[in-house]
């Protein structure tokens, strides 16, 4: 499988009143055609920045000082703007959480995934509205041709979730990014929502980045799993080897932390400190560091990302 | 003291709460002009029964418009029920209206802890005065007194006594949540509902909060009624259980076994949404659809005829009640079977 989106290098600053935050630190990963990779970790970790950052999304304050991200070939870090404007939306889409809001609320549903039809893939008013139609049927949105005049308010969550993937899909996008798609949904609307994801990108072939803090969602839904942890991706493995194998100190600590699997309140365990003051001009090499309990005086000097075995990658002199 | 004599202190494993036969329902707004014949009804809650020991965790789950809430607000009585029966220890508190209850001594004894404590907690209030406010106004406690039990309630729940002095802006999710449980145990109460209280933590703060919980619980002696969508929390924080499906009960028993061997057709369907961490999915019990509307449902059809993979002609025509089964469960099925 060829590689739709090839990370390196990747690194993101914010110039703050207080100073400058290193929201992401060298981040490096690759999407395959077709592959779901899951970016997991707690708030603050830099999943979302990764995201934004990405597509050109980033606010003013915000921006790459360093690294590659090629997406079909093309570096999206050297894109001019009006290049950036072209590739989102057709070759690279965003689905992000409460779709409630990040939908236009007063255009009716059909005419907001028109207008991408229209401006990306230069269609008529009449394919474009059919083309619309189209996709509602194929997020499973009953009576699509009605429902194409519903507005927002009109739908529930999980219905406004689907036409912003109808949105997302319908110029068939080479690479997606699901920004906490089904935080606020029921388990049920969530799972339904994750099944639709999964067929269009069965039938496309289009790449998935799941953004996350559900460990347990990304273990159902992904093939691989980035963890992220104050702007550094600590660990990327497949699926399997991570959840039984996992070796970064921050991993076991997340999964020791997760209730999905544990068999008592009391076997869970938090983690201990907090994340780093990303402003901090000494900020350690390894950020997690301070609240790792197999710290070796090497982890003051430099981080280091080591391939352990093939296809799973750790930030760690030390792992378990 | 204001308002009547608290009700008395009974002792562990005794009935704390009773309820019967509730139900909550919002008159809509008539069609037409003129008005004429009756207002739509929302049935959000509908024929609820249950009853909470003392000590006991209770675990309220269902989706979103399932009546969670409003159940939570019927039993905290911050809203009043159209017809049932509440029974706080040994008085009735149905008939009493939520503006008389606000002013009442039991007040005090059933205290709500809200979901994201950001939110919730007035912004303008430091942590000291969020803490302070309930008993201040219920239990009538000022001066150093105050200061006393607002630093002890502070730091039964972890929270550092130099925090109390910040505004909740100044304070971190974990923090924040902590302020709002020491602010709804201050009065001692002896029920403690809680509303998604973990809902808007990472998973590490979750915990410390979770364990905090239990802890609090084991001291001061609180029964809890829990309300989460996260079934994982459910199962190991509390007792017991109660699955709602559109404002009524459909399934209640042990938590573990409820979700371990779930009887009722819809717990099974939302046992198996729930995302596994060995990835196993059990795509055969996938929920699709949404509820019905819980506006004049049709009182002989279960509410979740239609959504029901194994639902039949006769859920549409009689409406299955409650049925006991082994290990004092209940499912409203006509197909749910003893548990193997």
């Amino acid at each position: 499988m060829s590689a739709v989106l090839d990370v390196s290098d990747f690194s993101v600053e914010f110039r703050t009143r207080s100073g400058i935050v290193r929201a992401l630190d060298r981040v490096a990963f690759t999407v395959r055609r077709g592959e779901t990779m899951a970016l997991v970790g707690e708030s603050g970790s830099g999943k979302s920045v990764t995201a934004y950052a990405l597509l050109g999304l980033l606010d003013a304050a915000g921006r790459i000082t360093r690294g590659r991200a090629v997406l079909e070939g093309v570096d999206l870090t050297a894109a001019s703007p009006s290049e950036l404007a072209r590739i989102r939306g057709k070759r690279a889409a965003m689905i992000f959480q409460n779709p409630r809001a990040a939908l236009n609320p007063i255009r009716p549903i059909g005419q907001q995934i028109a207008d991408v039809l229209r401006r990306h893939a230069g269609l008529s008013r009449r394919d474009a509205m059919a083309g619309a139609i189209d996709m509602l049927k194929q997020v499973g949105i009953p009576d699509p041709a009605r429902r194409a005049s519903a507005y927002p308010f009109e739908l529930s969550g999980g219905m406004c979730q689907r036409v912003m993937i109808a949105i997302a899909v319908a110029t068939r996008p080479a690479l997606l990014i699901a920004d906490e798609p089904t935080t606020g949904l029921d388990v049920t609307t969530q799972a339904v929502v994750m099944d639709i994801v999964a067929k269009l990108a069965a039938e496309t072939g289009m790449a998935t980045i799941l953004i996350t803090h559900d460990l347990a969602l990304a273990a159902e839904r992904s093939a691989r799993i980035a963890v992220m942890h104050a702007g550094h991706i600590v660990e990327d493995a497949a699926t399997k080897t991570l959840l039984a194998n996992p070796r970064h100190p921050y991993t076991r600590r997340l999964l020791a932390a997760t209730p999905t699997a544990a068999g008592s309140l009391a076997a869970l365990r938090s983690i201990p400190g907090n994340l780093p003051d990303l402003r901090r001009d000494d900020l350690p090499p390894c950020r997690f560091a301070a609240r790792c309990d197999r710290r070796l005086p090497g982890c003051d000097a430099k981080l280091v990302w080591r391939t352990i075995e093939p296809a799973h990658r750790i930030a760690c002199w030390n792992p378990a | 003291m204001i308002g009547n004599e608290p009700t008395p202190p009974g002792p562990d494993g005794s009935t704390l709460l009773d309820v019967a036969e509730l139900s909550k329902r919002f008159p809509l707004r008539r069609k037409g002009w003129f008005g004429g014949g009756h207002p739509s009804l929302v049935h959000a809650v509908d024929d609820v029964s249950f009853t909470l020991s003392r000590g006991e965790t209770l675990g309220l789950v269902g989706e979103s418009g399932c009546g969670k809430s409003t159940l939570v607000r019927l039993i905290t009585r911050l809203t009043d029920p159209t017809s049932g029966s509440i029974r706080f220890g040994s008085r009735e508190l149905a008939d009493l209206p939520a503006k008389r209850f606000a002013r009442d001594a039991d007040r005090a004894r059933i205290q709500i802890v809200f979901q994201d404590a950001g939110e919730s907690i007035n912004p303008r209030f430091t942590a000291a005065d969020a803490i302070a406010d309930p008993l201040r106004k219920l239990k009538g406690v000022t001066g150093p007194d105050l200061k006393a039990k607002v630093e002890e309630a502070a730091t039964l729940c972890g929270l550092p006594v130099e925090l109390l002095d910040r505004f909740p802006h100044q304070l971190s999710g974990g923090q924040r949540a902590r302020v709002g449980i020491a602010r709804a145990i201050a009065t001692r109460p002896d029920l403690l509902v809680l509303d998604e209280p973990t809902a808007a933590l990472d998973v590490s703060v979750q915990v410390t909060i979770l364990q905090l919980l239990v802890r609090l619980r084991e001291t001061l002696g609180m029964s809890y009624v829990f309300v989460s969508h996260d079934l994982n929390v459910v199962r190991l924080l509390c007792d017991r259980v109660i699955v709602m499906y559109l404002g009524r009960i459909v399934e209640t028993g042990p938590a573990e076994q409820v979700f371990a061997k779930p009887l009722h057709p819809y717990t099974r369907g939302l046992v198996a949404a729930v995302p596994r961490l060995d990835g196993v999915r059990d795509g055969a019990l996938r929920l699709a659809g949404d509820p019905k509307s819980p506006i004049d449902p049709d009182p002989h059809a279960c509410r979740f005829h239609g959504r029901c993979p194994i639902g039949t002609d006769r859920c549409g025509l009689d409406m299955p009640a409650l049925r006991r089964f082994g290990g004092g469960r209940e499912a409203a099925c006509h197909y749910a079977e003893e548990p193997a």
